[in-house]
């Protein structure tokens, strides 16, 4: 929420302050956020915290699928798989062997790298439509095989598993929620700065070239085939991360937690965030967290619907989403202002 | 054996559930060269249309036919009022207005008719053909009108100008609109077709498996395998893998040691992705040629 | 003082109401959610997403509360009630149960939906003793007071229920052949597992097949047909109430004749047995703790003339053929039991204490003869419950009243 309000108010006064470049003005509004998603949590309620915690969750998830949509153009309704597998790997992790809950982190980052790869591989022969059918199967499938009898004995079957919320380390005089929310956003700024990195590296132009046009990338001599399926492979890293975090912070898993609506909705923040903008998949992140509260708040029983009109809404006034409605204004007050000049 | 004869016509009696919805999957491809996530929706919501209809008292086959109507011009007015509008947006957007659109028929239909099932008549006879238990009349009468749905689409697209205009416009609308073709309206023209046949799937989907808002959500995803198996530029093919994804689900359910039932659909779907892989655009589905 | 006394439609409970409450009613003890004017009641319920016909519930409660406040409330004290939506989803009812006890500061937490979601806040509510009261699902783990002793259950839990067609099974057809279709997540399975400890080492021999379903799946065809092939003559349907009324059709339609089980979850005269065709369901067999609305047997019924007059004035638009809103009613009247007899001392503990002294409360649209029974170590109010058989038009109970006794 206050990042939006950050841009929002920035944006109106650029003219007014004028001198600075928009890449600074960039800068100075990432200190901006920074500092306030510091202070946030210490003059909010612990419930605050936590619904604060989870859209930095949200947002780390729909930055996965944004590494591989936004930049690499392959479409996946299936991230929902990718965000229970992280999830179970921490819970189980967690609850039966008893490893501190910040080491199955990479644990969880790993065992999605190798699934998303591995599930990368026979989706190269799949494009658009077939792959968005494919990883749809995925999804609808996850809860299925979470729920497998011979798995029951990791998985817990039906039930799901319970964890133990973490405390502050080193004593450190914080509730567990805030500490969970300090946790989740270190490791969601190193996410993110590692997709800055990636972005602009040679891969990333690579991911890029890939999506733009997939057979002039071949051409090139980039290997479209490795690139397509590691893109899989980071994604899902990405988004399993999220899932860990999910698990710790929500304390439980069970299959009916990672359904296909999930996966909407990552897709749901993915667009209106802005696919292709990685600050964009923070205000995503706040979308799918905060507006079904707000639709059920306008309507109980037509909470759907309401959502559902916001969302044709949002396409209405933005259709590339958030950061593209975001570039337009921005693009039009530059004009204008050399324009005056 | 037995078992295996059961389970067979049993697959065929619920793959033409998924053929009759795939056969509306294909129409919205044609004319938009896209999935249309809020299809089921939009058949449950004309399903109830037409038992609202019959509950007040109109004959079958006059509520059948004012319900086709209805949903087409329905169709048609989404498209035009929700659509239009958005055309230059990206694909993703569009994607987002259809899980929207999914989202309001749903909930809408839950909050007017509620959620618990309600019974829907079959025009059929309910006794049984030749009296046999294997198949029952309302399964072969489904089956019959989907194979007539079948000719009347293959005709249209094959053998007259307007399905060839609908097929130009959706496959390359810039040169469509070059030769004169007026790409908006044979893309509305499309929706209000895929809608009332999406109707024609409700009405006969929902005496199977009951009427509810939820009723469609797993039998889109089965339709959208069977007319992606069966390649989506083809209604033949589309009917065909509606059918094969039926056989294919219940088979594997019963005969797959072990993991076979709890698994069923996640079998069928494995096997979906599979064919794909050999077959990128389906069995009977033309390859795409790109052009650079 | 008049309308006070039209809510107490038992004298038993009324006595019972009195009794209790009297020592306290000397010092007013208030926690969070309570006050001299107010009681705060949180709930969750699915409104929205694929499970939203229970929503039906929550929206029952409402109406009831409202009924219960026109009337002059619970010993003068409004009833505002909280109900929030988690779209079936533990990670969300999370969210919205943590929005109750720390945004909204509600005294207690009152029939959560689902097991999942409760799973989820099981932990939690009892970290912050906060009342998880009636939690709305049957599973058995739900009652368990010295791990859990903020988390009660309500209604028959689902494994004594499967433990009562066993001890019929055994007694009537012990050489049977059991065919079972069971909803594939824990409900399906708390059945499942009641069936077989009932049945004991029989269960290995007797089950011939069991077969899973999942809710996504359009229709349970294949699964009858394949119950029917593999010979049995006893079918055990844990299904909900689509996928019950499409076995009970497929079933007849393929002139399959078993001794046919079905699960409470799906016995609604009005909204399974009727889609599913009354001849088809004749002679089905299950079990019953609540008056079915659709049911003519309860035609001059005081308790459900009450129920109907209930749903015109304040819940019109509802459905009456449905049995959530008769279950809405009844579990309502529960907790109103329950505030009644904490009197003015309204604290989270008096709460819990109260609910686990519930002694022969009788609800008016509960089957007659069941009464509402716990204690400090029996957090199962309703454990009793009759078999039934459809006539073709109406449920006959037969037999006596019969407890699963489950951990007994």
């Amino acid at each position: 929420m206050a990042v939006r309000e950050d841009i929002a108010e920035t944006a109106v006064a650029a003219p007014r302050l004028g001198g600075l470049t928009v890449p600074a003005w960039q800068r100075l509004i990432l200190v901006a956020a920074l500092i306030v998603g510091l202070a946030l949590p210490l003059f909010l309620k612990n419930f605050h915290v936590f619904q604060l915690t989870l859209v930095m969750v949200y947002a780390i998830a729909i930055l996965g699928l944004n590494l591989l949509t936004g930049i690499n153009g392959q479409f996946s309704l299936g991230h929902s798989a990718f965000y229970a597998i992280g999830a179970y790997t921490t819970a189980i992790l967690m609850d039966r062997f008893g490893v501190p809950y910040f080491l199955t982190l990479p644990a969880a980052g790993v065992v999605c790298l190798v699934a998303g790869f591995l599930f990368g591989l026979p989706a190269l022969r799949l494009e658009g439509l077939y792959l968005a059918l494919a990883t749809f199967a995925l999804a609808v499938a996850t809860p299925q095989l979470l729920k497998l009898s011979i798995l029951e004995h990791w998985t817990g079957g039906v039930q799901g598993i319970v964890i133990i919320k973490p405390d502050a380390p080193f004593g450190l005089p914080l509730s567990q929620d805030r500490w969970l929310y300090y946790f989740t956003l270190a490791v969601l700024l190193l996410m993110f700065v590692a997709a800055v990195r990636l972005v602009s590296s040679r891969t990333g132009r690579a991911l890029k070239a890939i999506r733009d046009n997939p057979l002039a990338a071949k051409a090139m001599g980039i290997d479209t085939a490795f690139y397509k399926s590691m893109a899989f492979g980071v994604s899902a890293l990405y988004t399993g991360v999220a899932g860990s975090l999910g698990a710790i912070v929500v304390q439980f898993v069970a299959p009916d937690s990672f359904t296909f609506f999930l996966a909407v909705s990552f897709l749901v923040g993915l667009v209106v965030g802005g696919v292709g903008s990685i600050p964009g998949a923070l205000i995503g992140g706040i979308f799918i967290m905060y507006i079904p509260n707000l639709a059920e708040q306008v309507s109980k029983g037509l909470a759907w619907a309401v959502y559902g009109a916001i969302l044709i809404l949002v396409i209405y006034v933005m259709p590339t989403g958030a950061a593209g409605f975001v570039r337009l204004v921005t693009g039009r007050l530059a004009r204008l202002m050399s324009s005056n000049r | 054996m037995e078992l295996f004869l059961h389970q067979l016509l049993a697959g065929i009696a619920t793959g033409g559930i998924y053929a009759c919805m795939a056969l509306a999957v294909v129409m919205i491809y044609q004319s938009i060269d896209h999935f249309n996530f809020a299809q089921g929706e939009m058949a449950m919501f004309s399903t109830y249309i037409a038992w609202q209809l019959l509950a007040w008292g109109f004959p079958y086959w006059i509520a059948f036919a004012f319900t086709i109507v209805i949903s087409f011009i329905a169709g048609v007015v989404i498209e035009r009022a929700l659509f239009k509008p958005i055309r230059n947006a990206p694909v993703l957007s569009h994607i987002i207005v259809f899980i929207a659109m999914f989202s309001i028929l749903n909930s809408i239909a839950g909050f007017i008719w509620e959620h618990t099932i309600k019974s829907f008549p079959s025009p059929f006879p309910s006794q049984p053909l030749f009296n046999n238990r294997l198949i029952g009349a309302h399964d072969l009468g489904m089956i019959a009108v989907t194979l007539i749905l079948l000719v009347l689409l293959y005709v249209l697209f094959r053998h007259t100008r307007l399905g060839l205009a609908m097929r130009a416009a959706a496959a390359n609308p810039d040169s469509a609109r070059l030769v004169g073709i007026r790409v908006g309206w044979m893309v509305a023209l499309g929706w209000g077709l895929a809608a009332a046949i999406g109707a024609v799937a409700g009405m006969m989907i929902a005496p199977v498996v009951f009427l509810e808002p939820n009723m469609m959500l797993g039998i889109l995803l089965y339709g959208l395998a069977g007319a992606v198996v069966g390649g989506l530029t083809s209604p033949v093919g589309a009917v065909l893998g509606g059918f094969a994804v039926g056989i294919v689900e219940n088979l594997a359910g019963t005969f797959v040691p072990v993991i076979g039932k709890e698994l069923k659909l996640t079998i069928a779907l494995v096997l979906i992705v599979a064919v794909l892989m050999v077959k990128p655009s389906g069995l009977f589905g033309r390859t795409a040629v790109s052009r650079v | 003082m008049t309308s006070r006394r039209t809510l107490l439609t038992m004298a038993a409970a009324l006595a019972g109401a009195a009794l209790i409450s009297s020592p306290s009613l000397a010092q007013k003890k208030y926690d969070p959610g309570a006050s001299d004017t107010e009681i705060k009641i949180g709930n969750i319920n699915p409104y929205s997403g694929p499970a939203s016909a229970y929503g039906l519930i929550g929206k029952t409660l409402e109406a009831y509360f409202k009924k219960v406040n026109a009337e002059g409330g619970v010993n003068g004290r409004k009833l505002t009630f909280v109900t929030y939506d988690d779209g079936y989803s533990p990670p969300k009812t999370v969210e919205q149960a943590r929005k109750l006890v720390e945004s909204d500061e509600v005294l207690l937490v009152f029939q959560s939906l689902g097991t999942p979601g409760n799973t989820a806040i099981q932990k939690y509510m009892n970290g912050k003793k906060v009342p998880q009261l009636f939690v709305a699902t049957g599973a058995t783990q739900f009652g368990n007071p010295k791990e859990f002793p903020w988390t009660m259950g309500w209604q028959p839990n689902y494994q004594s229920e499967g433990r009562i067609y066993a001890k019929y099974i055994l007694d009537k057809h012990p050489n049977g052949k059991i065919g079972i279709l069971y909803q594939n997540d824990d409900y399906g399975k708390d059945y499942l597992k009641g069936m077989k400890e009932g049945l004991g080492a029989k269960a290995a021999t007797m089950i011939v097949s069991e077969l899973p379903y999942e809710v996504a799946d359009p229709t349970v065809d294949s699964q009858i047909v394949t119950l029917k092939s593999k010979g049995a003559d006893i079918f055990f349907n844990v299904a909900t109430p689509k996928f019950a009324a499409q076995a009970i059709r497929k079933a007849a339609e393929i002139g399959w004749q078993p001794v046919h089980l079905l699960n409470n979850v799906s016995n609604s005269v009005g909204s399974v047995l009727k889609p599913a065709g009354l001849e088809a369901s004749k002679g089905i067999l299950s079990t019953g703790y609540i008056k079915d609305s659709t049911d003519p047997t309860w035609k001059d019924d005081a308790g459900m003339k009450e129920w109907i007059a209930f749903m015109d004035k304040y819940f019109p638009e509802g459905d009456k053929t449905s049995s959530f809103t008769v279950y809405g009613y009844a579990v309502g009247q529960s907790l109103v039991q329950v505030l009644k007899q904490a009197g003015n001392e309204l604290t989270r503990e008096n709460v819990m204490k109260q609910a686990a002294n519930l002694k022969n409360v009788e609800i008016n649209v509960l089957l007659p003869g069941i009464k509402l029974n716990s204690g400090p170590n029996d957090f199962f109010p309703i454990e009793q419950m009759q078999m039934q058989r459809f006539t073709g038009d109406r449920w006959e109970l037969f037999g006596p009243i019969m407890s699963g006794e489950i951990g007994s």
